[in-house]
């Protein structure tokens, strides 16, 4: 009995992490520049289409007929070539074969840009609009986001193999000194537990420990005073909104072999972890990640053919019923602080 | 309907011309076809509905689908179970969309803002994963709940034996394709404008409004807001709901996917579009998104090939190729655009740029007396 808990409550981290790390970003954004971002959820779509973008840079081909050769139908034989592999070899192949990792370099920049037009271009203009408005602006521009991405990379799912190297499962149990191959666990997952909590624990120590971010979280208690003391607080509050692109985004590179990134996933994700948000406290970090983990773990429970069989459809629901119940009952969400949207 | 101001009566008037002369006035538009006009008069009432929320209230719900899915749902069942006619379908959909709405906004509505909006939002989620995995006996799942030969009907079994060959949704025994089909729809939505008129000129209609501008002042004047804001849900819900029956009246096939939040996306876009807190804008909205969605999604690149081609070689290709991005499959991404611009330039809707039209004439003609003088500036919901 211990070990199917133990299993299900490790099936439920690596969702748990992809809402923990977007319903960060949100919060990110709502505790600086107090905007509801309904757009997050297409930067974790942009995110995981940059992968899929490196990897079909990678994988441009040269399309050689080989006469020598026939095919089983007596065609000459058409012999594909990666150019990444004609020009670096065996880099080539290895960084291919490690496309989505390797994603991560290019997914930082873009994302961080993209952030930093978005918060310039648009999002300023919504700092003292209703809520209500700002919800608006960004519905719109996370539909023109994923309409973009349908209109280049088509509407199917496109599936993003994970490296050779990290297929298959971990044995956990054998690892943590039990039987072996009771609890085993795809490598993938535990990578992408790991890398969130890398990421959430980065973002953590850098606003904690650095001086950048002692004036962020100075300006996210009192924005105006910061202002009052000659710091330029717009412009960190622009960073920020970069960095909480970026976490969407890399959210999403990791995820891609997990789950095939379509143009929608971003809006799958976003209504699950404005959820999260809210059962955390709007404006709380650390309810943010806590939230997230905990809805996740609680639908890997919620999807135990048990609990299924006791309650039909309680996998579906888990999430928005958890919500409904915090929020009746708790107003600020778990960890809310007090006075921050209240109403 | 006597006790109307001589405005508003004019406007019932005008509408209800506009409506019934549609066939006529759309026919150069090339859309004055009835399953088209059928899809403007029902999410016409959709749109009147949610804004009888939204733009009196000002909470903004990212749930209705749910209403309107209900809807669908019970008069498919009604058509079931009772008989083919509308009337009981119609009948039986608003009752229980609007106890369905009575339920959800009982709960919602303990709360405002962003978190009424996360809740509708939770709550239409649940329904619509419902009703596509465990209510299955009840939604038919993913095929969605159609008519078939062996239905009960207990109605009609009474006074005979049924039709031969598929059932239909009929009026009294008269089939309701075509463009009788679009006279019974832009009839509900003539009496749902009407309500709606009635509702914003009412007692009731000043509180709602009172309660978007400051809630807490009229808690405070001693009004008790909720009862105001629960009625104000459950009559848009049932709104929904009659939406959600006409349309399956035309069309008697109900599918979870109206009930998805993007459904509930898109009556909010409508809404915004036309302009929230309007009478006529948010039917507006609803016409011009169905309207360009159904010009848009036709065009493929053949016809925008001849379109761009009094452009140089090469220059037309690019034009069509960048244009295709924008038309056909692409044409949410038009209306996303589109809509990102309305919010963020013209917050009232396109009736808020008509009356900044007018407003421009009318300075002209009486500028030097009171340049002062503005126009009314509907406050962006919260």
């Amino acid at each position: 009995m211990f070990e199917v808990i133990f299993l299900q409550f490790l099936n439920g981290l690596d969702k748990g992490a992809a809402y923990a790390l977007i319903a960060l970003g949100l919060t990110l954004v709502f505790g600086t520049l107090g905007v509801v971002n309904f757009a997050h959820g297409a930067l974790f779509m942009l995110g995981a289409f940059c992968a899929v973008l490196f990897r079909q840079l990678l994988t441009l081909e040269t399309v050689t007929i080989d006469p020598t050769k026939l095919s089983p139908w007596g065609q000459p034989l058409e012999v594909r070539a990666p150019l990444v592999q004609a020009w670096f070899g065996d880099f080539g192949a290895v960084l291919v074969n490690y496309s989505v990792p390797a994603s991560i370099i290019i997914t930082i920049p873009i994302m961080l840009l993209l952030g930093i037009l978005l918060e310039r271009g648009i999002i300023k203009h919504f700092y003292k609009r209703p809520h209500a408005e700002q919800i608006l602006v960004t519905f719109g521009l996370a539909i023109v986001a994923q309409e973009v991405i349908k209109s280049f990379f088509g509407p199917n799912p496109i599936p993003q193999p994970m490296p050779t190297d990290l297929r298959g499962a971990a044995d956990i149990g054998a690892f943590l000194g039990m039987q072996a191959n009771v609890i085993t666990y795809p490598i993938w997952r535990l990578i992408y537990f790991l890398f969130s909590a890398a990421i959430i624990g980065g973002v953590f120590a850098f606003l904690q420990f650095t001086t950048f971010g002692m004036v962020v979280r100075a300006g996210m208690a009192d924005r105006e005073t910061v202002g009052l003391l000659g710091i330029n607080i717009d412009r960190r509050f622009t960073i920020m909104f970069g960095l909480a692109a970026v976490v969407a985004g890399l959210a999403g590179v990791m995820y891609t072999p997990l789950l095939p990134p379509n143009y929608h996933i971003g809006m799958d994700f976003l209504v699950l972890s404005f959820v999260v948000v809210v059962v955390g406290g709007m404006g709380s970090l650390p309810g943010a990640v806590a939230a997230g983990f905990l809805l996740g773990i609680l639908q890997s429970f919620a999807s135990m053919t048990q609990v299924k069989a006791l309650i039909p459809g309680i996998d579906q629901i888990i999430i928005y019923l958890v919500a409904v119940v915090i929020l009746l009952v708790l107003p600020r969400g778990l960890f809310g602080r007090r006075g921050v949207m209240e109403a | 309907m006597l006790a109307m101001s001589r405005n508003d009566l004019l406007l019932f008037l005008g509408f209800t011309i506009a409506v019934l002369a549609m066939p006529i006035w759309l026919q150069p538009f090339g859309a004055a076809y009835p399953d088209l006009l059928q899809r403007f008069m029902i999410f016409g009432i959709f749109a009147v509905g949610f804004n009888i929320l939204f733009g009196l209230t000002g909470y903004l719900s990212f749930g209705h689908a749910a209403f309107f899915g209900v809807g669908s749902y019970a008069a498919v069942w009604s058509f079931k179970l009772l008989s083919l006619d509308a009337i009981p379908a119609m009948i039986f959909a608003v009752v229980v969309s609007g106890l369905f709405a009575l339920a959800i906004g009982f709960v919602s509505l303990r709360r405002s803002g962003i978190y009424f909006s996360i809740l509708t939002l939770a709550f239409a989620q649940m329904s619509y994963n419902l009703a596509y995995s465990v209510l299955t006996p009840i939604t038919n799942g993913e095929t969605g709940l159609q008519l078939t030969l062996g239905d009960p009907r207990h109605f009609d079994r009474l006074f005979g034996e049924a039709m031969p060959g598929q059932p239909v949704p009929t009026l009294l025994g008269q089939s309701l394709g075509g463009f009788t089909g679009f006279y019974f729809c832009a009839g509900f939505l003539i009496l749902a404008f009407f309500i709606a008129q009635r509702i914003t000129g009412s007692p009731f209609g000043m509180m709602l409004k009172g309660i978007k501008s400051n809630q807490t002042r009229m808690n405070y004047t001693g009004f008790n807001t909720k009862p105001y804001t629960l009625a104000a849900f459950v009559i848009s819900g049932m709104y929904a709901g009659l939406a959600g029956a006409l349309l399956a009246v035309t069309d008697p096939l109900a599918g979870a996917e109206r009930m998805q939040w993007t459904a509930s996306g898109e009556v909010v876009l409508m809404t915004i579009l036309g302009g929230a807190g309007t009478l006529v804008g948010p039917v507006i909205g609803a016409w011009l998104i169905k309207y360009f969605e159904n010009i848009f999604s036709a065009i493929n690149e053949t016809i925008l090939a001849r379109f761009w081609d009094f452009l140089p070689d090469g220059a037309d290709h690019f034009a069509v190729v960048v244009s295709s991005k924008f038309v056909g499959e692409g044409w949410f991404l038009t209306l996303g655009l589109v809509f990102v611009l309305i919010v963020v330039f013209l917050p009232g809707g396109i009736m808020e740029g008509v009356r900044r039209i007018a407003h421009l004439f009318d300075r002209k003609r009486s500028s030097p007396t009171n340049p002062g003088k503005t126009a009314p500036h509907p406050q962006p919901a919260e």
